[in-house]
């Protein structure tokens, strides 16, 4: 096991990849000569070429539209998409496209593609740049969402991703690139669909996913002083959306907090409460709590936008509240 | 014509393919008004010498990609008229197993990649087929239809810039109607003469009368041939014009009926095909009723296949939702 960083975990992912299958191969702006605006696909472009290391203008429907065309000849594209923010320039195509020819040509066209992008605030880029609107990408039967939170997980899921016919969006986190983790030195594909329970515990069900597992760990920390035990079930895939070890989990501490990055309306833990609702009523000892984004758009000065974003203090005060 | 002289029974084919595309129609158009054929139904009749005539000119490996008037695309294609009936009606027989619709016929094996109801969103999808062939090193064309309509959204902008810059192997083609559902072209295109906006984009390109299926055939020969050998797209601006409304259940408020009646009586584009064969004594009028007749027989027995071909079934809804759990 090495300790490496989220960064080089998605880039080895990438690259093992388009070395062992010559279909694969990436587009998108500034993945080439720059070496990708995250510096994940740093060299690249030199070692696997321009045709396989394809810069893109500025048109996010060409980048994610070329890719499907590609896909339905039997390429494996890896789109990137430079932020989630611009996936709105290409909306029709992830989501009306991507999404349905494979159901509505009754599966003449397979559509196996990955679509990388970056997702999250906190970088004080201002309103338009810093949304978390993954839940709503998980709304679309057809696609399937990924994001992972460590790096082990990033490079597994990221494998299985290129790997399967299904179009995948995949969506990591800026603030995330730096954190370390173990990854195993050998092949290791993790499935995609399956939720982890990262953390065990006997207290309380933390669900979340992505950047948030950091900052729930963060609060399990801290509770952990106290005696309290946190069990934190990653989601890691958002769709299709695995809730066996979530509701197991709710089973044995009946107590539970969503935390998501992204608005609290219409999101990932109002999902995931009414399914615990129905699938586990019986065992509800607390109403169910959600720690999201406050409903505002991210402001550009740093303590407003901190304020905005859930923070370790607000998973904390949930715990507290279901307890 | 030096060149591009066919065997007989290939301009009868060319001339049956024009009248199954029509009496399809009719067919399709009756049983949408006995409420048999739900949602949107967009009749291709008067642009049948169009998708004929450059269908004709591809080769097996080209690949063909169109938008939500797509019936005529299909039956060029060589989707049999009783699966695209069966497909209207949303039958388990049709080629997209009743889950397309009108808008949304296909057959890769054919390398038909659909008809595309979303306005100019196939046309990115189209650069990206020619990229795919591009890489594997195949010597095909990808043919890409959409209407005058679709060059004024970005995705035209977007995929016609990138297939230049990429210098992709696909031959655009605008099918000019002169109006984009009820709005005609000028009041909605800064140019009426929709190959202008190829220029603006260094591809070089042409214009032809789409509703002389010789005309159609010998310029998409040529446009076909240029992408194939020089490995970079082309533009072909097709004139045309629909005898129907939009879809079903236009009121036709933007055009006056003598304007539709002129083009019917004076450009119908069988008629124009007919007499042309006539004429040049190609095929003699027997000929040509023969085959009119044999291909209203095959239309019948199409709507009766179509009729009384199964519906879908229900423990199948979640079928084709995702590759991997198939």
């Amino acid at each position: 096991m090495a300790r490496i960083t989220m960064r080089e975990a998605i880039s080895k992912a990438l690259w093992e990849e388009m070395e062992r299958d010559p279909s694969v191969f990436i587009l998108g702006e500034e993945v080439g000569v720059w070496g990708g605006s995250y510096a994940v696909t740093k060299g690249f472009f030199d070692h696997f070429g321009p045709e396989r290391v394809k810069d893109t203008p500025i048109a996010e429907s060409a980048i994610i539209g070329a890719a499907i065309g590609a896909a339905l000849t039997g390429l494996r594209p890896v789109a990137e998409l430079m932020t989630i923010n611009f996936a709105f320039s290409a909306f029709d195509h992830i989501v009306n496209q991507a999404a349905k020819l494979h159901h509505m040509f009754a599966g003449q066209m397979k559509v196996p593609m990955v679509i990388r992008t970056v997702s999250g605030g906190g970088r004080q880029l201002g309103a338009t740049h810093s949304q978390t609107p993954d839940a709503i990408f998980a709304h679309f039967p057809g696609l399937k969402v990924v994001a992972p939170g460590t790096p082990e997980d990033a490079k597994g899921l990221l494998k299985s991703a290129i790997r399967i016919d299904d179009p995948v969006l995949f969506i990591e986190s800026a603030t995330l690139y730096q954190v370390r983790g173990e990854v195993p030195e050998d092949e290791q594909l993790i499935p995609i669909g399956k939720s982890k329970i990262q953390r065990p515990g006997k207290d309380v069900t933390v669900v979340t996913y992505s950047k948030m597992l950091e900052t729930s760990i963060k609060a399990a920390d801290l509770l952990a002083k106290e005696g309290i035990e946190v069990e934190i079930v990653d989601l890691r895939t958002l769709r299709p959306l695995d809730m066996e070890p979530v509701i197991d989990s709710f089973k044995k501490t009946n107590r539970a907090v969503i935390v998501e990055e992204g608005w609290k309306s219409y999101g990932v833990g109002a999902e995931i409460a009414s399914r615990i609702y129905e699938e586990a009523f019986d065992f509800i000892d607390a109403p169910i709590q959600r720690v999201a984004q406050k409903e505002v758009p991210l402001p550009y000065n740093q303590a407003l936008e901190q304020l905005a974003l859930p923070q370790v203090e607000d998973v904390i005060r949930a715990i507290r509240e279901v307890l | 014509m030096g060149g591009f002289l066919m065997e007989k029974t290939e301009y009868l084919d060319l001339f049956k393919q024009m009248i199954l595309i029509r009496l399809v129609e009719d067919q399709a158009s009756a049983l949408y008004q006995k409420g048999k054929i739900g949602g949107f139904l967009h009749l291709y009749i008067g642009q049948e010498a169009v998708s004929t005539g450059l269908i004709s000119a591809r080769q097996e490996q080209d690949r063909v990609i169109t938008a939500y008037r797509d019936h005529g695309v299909a039956i060029n294609c060589g989707i049999p008229p009783k699966v695209v009936m069966a497909e209207l009606l949303g039958k388990a027989t049709g080629c997209s197993e009743g889950r397309g619709g009108s808008m949304h016929l296909a057959d890769v094996t054919k390398n038909f990649w659909g008809g595309h109801a979303i306005v100019g969103a196939h046309l990115p999808i189209a650069a990206g087929l020619a990229l795919g062939d591009r890489y594997q090193g195949n010597d095909a064309v990808t043919i890409c239809m959409f209407g005058d309509g679709a060059t004024n959204i970005g995705y035209f902008h977007e995929a016609v810039n990138l297939s230049k810059v990429w210098n992709l192997s696909v031959l655009w083609v605008c099918e000019n109607n002169l109006y984009g559902m009820g709005t005609a072209v000028e009041r909605a295109s800064a140019v009426s003469e929709i190959r202008q906006k190829a220029e603006g984009y260094k591809i070089p390109n042409s214009h032809v009368d789409g509703m002389d299926l010789i005309k159609v055939r010998e310029a998409s020969l040529k446009a076909i041939e240029k992408v194939r050998v020089n490995k970079t797209p082309y533009f072909l601006e097709i004139e045309t014009y629909r005898f129907r409304g939009h879809s079903m259940g236009d009121p036709e408020r933007y055009r006056t009926s003598d304007e539709v009646r002129c083009w019917q009586e004076e450009e119908d584009p069988i008629g124009i095909y007919h007499k042309y064969l006539v004429e040049n004594k190609i095929a003699s009028r027997e000929d040509l009723d023969l085959v009119e007749k044999a291909a209203g027989q095959e239309v019948q027995e199409a709507v009766q296949f179509a009729e009384s071909s199964p519906e879908p079934l229900g423990e199948d809804l979640f079928k084709h939702v995702y590759v991997e759990t198939e």
